[in-house]
């Protein structure tokens, strides 16, 4: 059918470019075109000292040399990636066990409906707002440290944000609230996709619940449970509104919780285009590597 | 045979599930709950510590954070208008748009068609942190700095939504209805615009409310690219309050800004939460 009708087949095929069009211009001049020039940028000195303007000089690959040498970059590669470790770990384990009570047929739970939308709520929050909230939350003379009190735990206010640990537990948990329920909602529908004749057959052999979730769950959760890691290392990797507006840009105490985009936005505001180009081509290659290995995955699931 | 013996009963087990999901309820909405009930408290009522009961200064907080001295220096109704400008501009570009690239992948028989398959997927994760130098050298060389068009016009070359349009399109539209309408002489961009974009209604909602979400919270563009008070939009006025001398402000105020910043998308979140719970899932797991 296709061949009698070849001529009009191809006529009417071009308007497949011509649908394209938007997509390709505005990536090309958005998107390509701007990670050509932070390329670029990357090999220059460009920045400004004071009032007088350095560069663009090129200057080879000095800038990558460096934010490899001077240790910041390092430093905040450090903190972003304890933050990320230290949200990620609860947001698995609890997402786990939610999909798994939620997607389980025997266990019948009621108000599930109810149950996601809560626990997807804190995903929609603008992230600088929630910020805010917990920074006005968590200060000396705030709430949580007034209930604390209160409820005779703690004789006097806990600086919160006086600590480093303090402080990174507290962005991990906020990046723990708000995608926790994401999560929980891709693993669900995951373990939808399960044949349900292997739980039958288990529950018929004799499994317990536990062994089930190990056995037979987990393994064919595997493809989904490396996308949830990956994407959600890539996310981490992005980590900038909460710890930004929670320390309002310093990273304190300590540069602490300075993240790398953190970084990045720094020497944006600072307009030191070439040390920022630089950083951008690194975390450009990181994040590329990742989704290469996401794509690569999810491509030998077909 | 004897599985009750190994493992626990279904009572119990289902008994732990509704405690655990309690508390992780609670986890949400505590910060929520306490938002509101600060909110309705007076400054002076704030520096005694908390209670757990609202008081009645709902409304004077709101007056002072809305019109008073604090709205000079926060403009909240621009950013409000701002916030909403934007979003919902990009929410349309972004949404008619992707399902046009969608809708060529899927229906045309083009020679690049699988190259650009393939292209969109592998571009899709590259995070718009790493060209924004790029970009922002770009909007200064086209004079578009303070301006909304580079937040609104790039939402068109979105790959995420392209793909859940993509996976949509191979369940709700069989190809014969587009050689139907060719049948009947509708040309290629009449048939997309008024068979196509109707039937593609539920995926175009649902992507809708998340690129307005995403880009009513986008603080990290706008904030290098808006430069005049009265473009500010709602994350920059909330970092600017981070930044001011805060604890000499009305703490209720402050949490007004608050609440005032983050109810919109809670009320629309708590009207359509159905079909975003369902879009969450559907889009993101791959065949």
């Amino acid at each position: 059918m296709k061949t009698a009708k070849s001529g009009k087949v191809v006529r009417y095929n071009k308007w497949g470019y011509i649908f394209l069009i938007p997509f390709i211009v505005v990536y090309l001049l958005f998107q390509f075109i701007p990670l050509v020039t932070t390329i670029y940028n990357s090999f220059y000195e460009n920045y400004r000292s004071g009032l007088t303007q350095i560069g663009p000089n090129f200057v080879g690959l000095a800038n990558y040399k460096t934010i490899f040498t001077n240790g910041d970059m390092m430093q905040y590669a450090k903190n972003t990636l304890i933050m990320w470790v230290l949200g990620f770990i609860p947001q698995i384990i609890v997402s786990l066990l939610l999909a798994s009570w939620f997607s389980n047929p025997s266990l019948r739970l009621k108000g599930q409906r109810f149950f996601k939308t809560v626990i997807y709520l804190p995903n929609l929050i603008m992230a600088s707002a929630f910020a805010m909230l917990f920074f006005t939350l968590f200060s000396d003379g705030g709430p949580i440290n007034s209930i604390l009190i209160q409820l005779g735990i703690l004789s006097q206010p806990f600086k919160f944000f006086s600590s480093a640990t303090s402080s990174r537990v507290l962005v991990a948990f906020m990046n723990f609230l708000m995608w926790f329920g994401n999560t929980t909602i891709l693993l669900m529908a995951g373990m939808m996709g399960i044949d349900t004749s292997l739980f039958e057959a288990a529950e018929v052999d004799g499994a317990t619940s536990t062994q089930v979730f190990f056995r037979i769950t987990m393994p064919l959760l595997r493809p989904i449970l490396i996308y949830v890691v990956i994407t959600s290392l890539i996310g981490g990797l992005q980590m900038f509104d909460v710890p930004q507006i929670l320390t309002n840009g310093t990273g304190e105490p300590m540069r602490s919780t300075m993240t790398l985009i953190m970084y990045l936005n720094k020497h944006l505001f600072s307009k030191n285009y070439g040390l920022g180009g630089a950083l951008s081509v690194v975390l450009f290659i990181i994040t590329a590597i990742l989704s290469f290995a996401v794509y690569n995955f999810s491509n030998k699931q077909d | 045979m004897n599985k009750k013996e190994k493992g626990l009963s279904v009572g119990a087990r289902r008994a732990i599930a509704y405690v655990v999901l309690v508390f992780i309820s609670i986890l949400c909405l505590f910060w929520f709950y306490v938002l509101f009930i600060n909110a309705s408290r007076s400054n002076a009522e704030l520096a005694r510590g908390f209670t757990p009961i609202p008081s009645t200064n709902l409304l004077t907080n709101w007056i002072n954070l809305s019109s008073g001295r604090a709205a000079t220096v926060l403009p909240i109704w621009y950013g409000l208008f701002n916030s909403f400008l934007i979003a919902a501009l990009s929410a349309l570009f972004c949404t008619y748009f992707s399902t046009m690239t969608a809708y060529a992948i899927h229906v045309y028989d083009f020679k690049l068609r699988k190259f650009m398959f393939t292209f969109i997927l592998m571009i899709m994760m590259i995070p718009t942190q790493v060209t924004a130098l790029g970009f922002l050298q770009l909007i200064g060389k086209m004079k578009l700095e303070d301006s909304f068009i580079p937040l609104i016009v790039p939402s068109i070359a979105a790959p995420v939504t392209f793909f859940y349009m993509k996976q949509y399109m191979e369940s709700a539209l069989p190809l014969s209805l587009v050689e139907a309408a060719r049948i009947d002489g509708s040309g290629e961009f009449r048939t997309f615009n008024s068979i196509v974009l109707p039937l593609m209604k539920p995926a175009i909602a649902v992507q809708a409310i998340f690129t307005f979400v995403t880009s009513w919270n986008n603080y990290f563009t706008p904030a290098l690219i808006i430069k005049s008070d009265k473009k500010k939009t709602l994350p920059i006025l909330i970092a600017q309050l981070r930044s001011t001398d805060w604890l000499n402000f009305d703490m209720g105020q402050v949490y007004m800004m608050i609440a005032f910043s983050i109810l919109p998308v809670i009320v629309v979140y708590l009207v359509l939460s159905k079909f975003i719970v369902q879009g969450v899932a559907m889009g993101s797991v791959k065949g």
